[in-house]
Formats: structure tokens, C-alpha cells, sequence
């Protein structure tokens, strides 16, 4: 039965609404704020870089590599991927509703479930590569004078194990974060509002019982990461045991994959109605 | 195809409390069929049910046998060209085009042969690498079409597709229609230009505050309302009196009136075949001599002022 399936089609289609949904995700100006939330680190650490070369700071190894820790999971996670996937995931559909060209896909002999997977690829191609792309840049922008201080070659320390468990970070982030988005595009008029839901949420994940501290990206999220922040830098006390890799990576794959079979299911029952949006 | 009809089976269309449209029932054959109404009167619903881009809250609709909720099987068989000015942004109508066929699935040298094309049907070849955001507003409409027929369906689904359009244009795209029409294709137009749909109508469906109010061939929608509106028919003869005074003895006669010129007759009747029967017994008999007779008002400016009220659009 799957043999029969039109599979070539459906690549053939899914490639098409990567070509136009990439161009538009990378192009548009809506991708600024983008931009910027991703380069973010990349850019501060290029100025840690320019003043270790000036004298005016030094290198502390481990200090930097916690330092590091830090902005992955405060700024990176919680803010710069999270806001980029609400820019770019929820505008996926939300977007297109409000410029009123929806119906140029509805009016393709597209399925709308293969619609959705189309363009949540798409969006996993862009946030891939501009917050996994980010995250790399800005590591490795900083490893080498940690690998320095320590008068270690790069690849003796753990910089690449590390460099590969923040990028691999990154993609799941992108990919959890942009599944939420996506569907919320799909069921919520205003983005704001539901971002901002969302926001609240995985924020006081820390202060969740912990049964509801495991319905959240974030709380696998911070699980994956390979730099434990020390107590004294850790802002909340986590007081459930962080699940083995093993479970949240499939965890994050199996929730992504759920919320784009939701999206499938609602963009079946939707219609092109602008004019009440 | 299993099935040659558009198909809408008891067919409602809410928007929350406000009505789309009601109780529908048809079936559409081939050829240039027009949804006539004023604006808010359920014609761009219709065709938005007819595509899958709303589903009815109520009944069934098929598209040559296909449920518009299966995009997948509809679309290869029909092309919509809707109301909705906006496009994907930054393409050009080349792009455009190119982008929708591929979206069809069709390899890149299929998809460009389909889009010149249809660029070159509508004359947008010149305009084909500009970006649509610098198009004026009949180009804009003349894009919408080509991709309506770039890959060649048997059902068009058209929404006011002469809006905008310069006179010339006009004439190009309603002679279009025709061909498509003429070669066995649907194609459903919706206005509310009055004196267009007469010109191209094969048949037409009038809608009015969300219901169908009539369907069919304009002559015979015009027929079924004799009783209530007597046909008008003018006649224009060398005799004129001689002519009112035997149409006076007959009784399907309603009034006669004397053109300003005394060389004709608008003759009002409940029963145009015995007038015209009249007419050719007059003629040979040698009591008058004719020089036109048409009907004035089975035409759809009438029926529609009939059943609607109002006079329709104006170009």
C-alpha cells in the first residue's frame, strides 16, 4: 500500500514549497528581527574576542565556557530560538493569511497535510541554519582561547563533543519550539498572545510540580545540554532528576511530530476567509 | 471523469449567523454558465464552495465527481480565479506561473512550456519577468487568469474576471472564454456587468440574498415568467396600426404601443408563439410588410430587473 503511494509527487511538491517558502523566509524583512536574534551571540562573543586581543579582558577557561552555558540557556534557548521560531513558524500560515495569498496553495493540487510539512521543513531549513548556524559560529568563536588558556589543541578538550551538543541543542529547539509555533499559527488569530503564553509557561518552568514541569521544550531542552550550570550560577533550582538523552531527543522528536500531525488535522477543516481575519 | 456535472446538492453556506448560501441546488453542465446577483448575493461563496476554499455547513458539493475537499484530485481539473488581489511576494508573473506548475508537480521544462503558454494567451509575455507588485491592476487580473489555465483544466472557475480589464482586453477575454467553452470545458463566471453575461452566457444562475431565484438558458427562465411578466416583443413594419388593431382581438394580448416614429409596436403578450403565429399569418396575407421582430426584454438585464429588482452593474 505505501509503494502505491504517489511518493515522487509528493517530493516533487514538497520541493516547490521549499523553494518559495525559503526565499521568503530568508528575504523578507520580517527575517530581520531573525537575524538579529540569532547573530546576537555571535556578534557579543566577536566583541569578547576583539577585546581579549586588545588586552582589556581575559580568558578565564572554564569561567567562559560556564559563561557560555549561560547564554545558551538563558538567552539562546529561552529568548533568541524562541522568539525566532514565533517569527518564523508562526508566519508560516498566520503570515499568509494576513497577506491574503493562502489560497495560492489551496488552489495547488497539494495536500494540505504535505502543505504543512512543506513549510514546516521549510522553516526547520531556515531556523536550522540561522540558530544552529549561530550557535556553532559563536562556540567557536570562543573555544579556541578557552583551548588556548588551557594550552590544549581544540580538539583535546571536549570543545568539539560540546560544539556538536549545543548545535544538536539548537536543531531540536528549532524543531520543538517551530512544531508549537506552527500549530499555534494554525489555531490562534493573534500570535502575540499565544506567544506570550507559551513564554510564561516554559519561564516558570522551574517552578512547576514536576509532572508539569515535563509538558515544556525547554525542560529537555536544558536536560541535553552539556555544560551543567553550577548552583551558583543557576537561577532555578531544578528539582526533578533531567531526563537521559535517550529519552528527551526521541521525547522532543515525538512532540514535534505530534503537534505537525495536529496542524495537519486542522488545516484540513480551514478555509480562506480574509476578510474576517 | 465519472461525472460531466457541477454538482451542489442542498448546499448551505453560514458565516457564524450571517447567511452565504441557502438550500442550492444544481447541476452544471458544460459551456459558459454565469452567476449573476448583486453584491452580498452568494456568487463568490458559490464558487469558493465549488473549490474547496469553504465547505458547506450543509449538502454536498462534486466537481465532476470530485469533493473539493480533496485538493489533490480537484485541482488538476480546475483552475480559480479568484477576487483576492494579493500574491505570494516578490515573484514575477513568471514566477508566479512557473512556481504554481511545479506546485502541480510538473518537471521544470513542462511547467515553463505550460506558463509561456498561457502568458502568451493572455499577452502577458512582455510583462512576464516584471515583479507582480508593479503590475496595473487589469495585468494583475490577466496574471490571475493565466494561472487559472496554465495547466489546462477542464473547469474554470472565474470570480468577476473582466474587473479592471481595458475594453480591448475585454473583447480578448471574453472571445477566450468562448474558445474554452467551445472546446467542452466548464467555465463559470460570475458578474454582476449585466450586458457581458448576455454576450457570453450559455446559461446563467441568479442569486439573490444567498438563494438561487432561477437557472437555466435566459429564454427559458424568461418563458417561465410570462405570467407575471409578459414577454415584450418589438416589432417594426410598414402597417403598425393594421397590426394593433388584430392584436386587439386577441386575448393573450396585454397593450400595444405606438413607436414615436408610427413605423412600430412594442407588443406586450402572455403568449409570444400565437404572436408570432399572428405575425407570419399578417405577413401572408399581405396586410403588412415587417422589417424587424425581436424580443425586448428576454434578455438577463430584464429577468434580472424581473426577479431582483435593480438594473445590475454598469461597466
Amino acid at each position: 500500500m505505501i509503494q502505491s503511494l504517489p511518493w515522487r509527487l509528493w517530493r516533487a511538491q514538497i520541493a516547490a514549497i521549499l523553494r518559495l517558502e525559503i526565499k521568503k523566509n530568508f528575504w523578507a524583512r520580517r527575517a530581520i528581527p531573525v537575524y538579529l536574534l540569532a547573530a546576537a551571540p555571535a556578534v557579543l562573543y566577536g566583541i569578547h574576542l576583539l577585546a581579549l586581543w586588545q588586552g582589556l579582558s581575559r580568558c578565564s577557561g572554564r569561567g567562559d565556557a560556564m559563561v557560555y552555558a549561560g547564554m545558551f540557556q538563558f538567552y539562546y534557548l529561552r529568548l533568541g530560538i524562541f522568539f525566532g521560531c514565533v517569527f518564523v513558524f508562526m508566519n508560516l500560515f498566520r503570515g499568509e493569511v494576513l497577506e491574503k495569498s493562502l489560497h495560492y496553495y489551496f488552489l495547488a493540487p497539494v495536500r494540505r497535510e504535505l502543505l504543512v510539512v512543506g513549510k514546516y521543513l521549510s522553516g526547520l531549513v531556515t531556523g536550522v541554519a540561522l540558530f544552529g548556524g549561530g550557535a556553532a559560529l559563536s562556540f567557536l568563536i570562543l573555544v579556541p582561547h578557552i583551548a588556548a588558556f588551557r594550552n590544549q589543541s581544540l580538539f583535546a578538550t571536549e570543545a568539539p563533543a560540546h560544539l556538536l551538543a549545543y548545535t544538536g541543542v539548537a536543531v531540536l529547539a528549532v524543531a520543538g519550539y517551530g512544531a508549537v509555533f506552527l500549530f499555534m499559527g494554525l489555531i490562534f488569530r493573534n500570535p502575540i498572545i499565544a506567544a506570550v503564553v507559551v513564554l510564561i509557561w516554559e519561564s516558570i518552568n522551574a517552578f512547576l510540580p514536576p509532572l508539569l514541569k515535563k509538558i515544556s521544550v525547554i525542560f529537555y531542552l536544558d536536560a541535553l545540554c552539556p555544560v551543567e550550570i553550577t548552583q551558583r550560577g543557576r537561577i532555578f533550582a531544578l528539582t526533578v532528576d533531567p531526563p537521559p538523552a535517550g529519552v528527551a531527543i526521541p521525547g522532543l522528536l515525538l512532540l514535534s511530530l505530534a503537534l505537525v500531525a495536529l496542524s495537519s488535522l486542522r488545516i484540513r477543516r480551514m478555509e480562506i476567509s480574509y476578510g474576517t481575519e | 471523469m465519472s461525472e460531466p456535472l457541477i454538482r451542489l446538492e442542498d448546499v448551505s453556506k453560514f458565516y457564524g449567523d450571517v447567511l452565504g448560501v441557502n438550500r442550492v441546488q444544481l447541476a452544471i453542465p458544460a459551456g459558459i454558465t454565469t452567476l449573476v446577483g448583486p453584491n452580498g448575493s452568494g456568487k463568490t461563496t458559490l464558487m469558493n464552495l465549488m473549490t474547496g476554499l469553504v465547505q458547506p455547513t450543509r449538502g454536498r458539493v462534486s466537481v465532476l465527481g470530485i469533493p473539493p475537499a480533496e485538493p489533490e484530485r480537484l485541482f488538476p481539473l480546475v483552475g480559480y480565479c479568484t477576487q483576492f488581489d494579493s500574491f505570494p511576494r516578490g515573484l514575477t508573473g513568471w514566477q508566479f506561473l512557473c512556481m504554481y506548475l511545479r506546485l502541480h508537480g510538473k518537471p521544470r521544462g513542462e511547467a515553463e512550456q505550460l506558463a509561456g503558454q498561457a502568458l502568451e494567451r493572455l499577452n502577458m509575455t512582455e510583462a512576464a519577468r516584471r515583479r507582480i507588485a508593479a503590475y496595473s491592476k487589469g495585468m494583475r487580473q490577466r496574471i490571475k487568469l493565466a494561472q487559472a489555465i496554465c495547466h489546462q483544466p477542464p473547469v474554470l472557475v472565474l470570480d468577476e474576471p473582466l474587473n479592471g480589464l481595458d475594453p480591448m482586453a475585454r473583447a480578448e477575454t471574453i472571445a477566450l472564454f468562448r474558445e474554452l467553452a467551445a472546446g467542452g470545458r466548464h467555465v463559470i463566471i460570475s458578474s454582476h456587468i449585466l450586458h457581458e453575461v448576455d454576450k457570453i452566457s450559455d446559461q446563467v444562475v441568479m442569486l439573490s440574498n444567498g438563494y438561487v431565484v432561477a437557472e437555466g438558458r435566459i429564454q427559458a427562465v424568461r418563458g417561465e415568467m410570462h405570467q407575471e411578466h409578459p414577454l415584450q416583443i418589438l416589432v417594426r413594419c410598414n402597417r403598425p396600426e393594421a397590426l394593433a388593431a388584430r392584436i386587439f382581438e386577441q386575448d393573450h394580448a396585454v397593450e400595444v404601443k405606438m413607436h414615436h416614429d408610427r413605423a412600430g409596436l412594442l407588443v406586450t403578450t402572455r403568449d409570444a408563439d400565437r404572436f408570432y403565429q399572428l405575425v407570419n399569418e399578417l405577413v401572408l396575407e399581405g396586410v403588412i410588410d415587417v422589417e424587424s421582430v425581436a424580443p425586448a426584454d428576454e434578455d438577463v438585464h430584464s429577468v434580472y430587473r424581473y426577479l431582483i429588482g435593480g438594473e445590475g452593474g454598469a461597466v
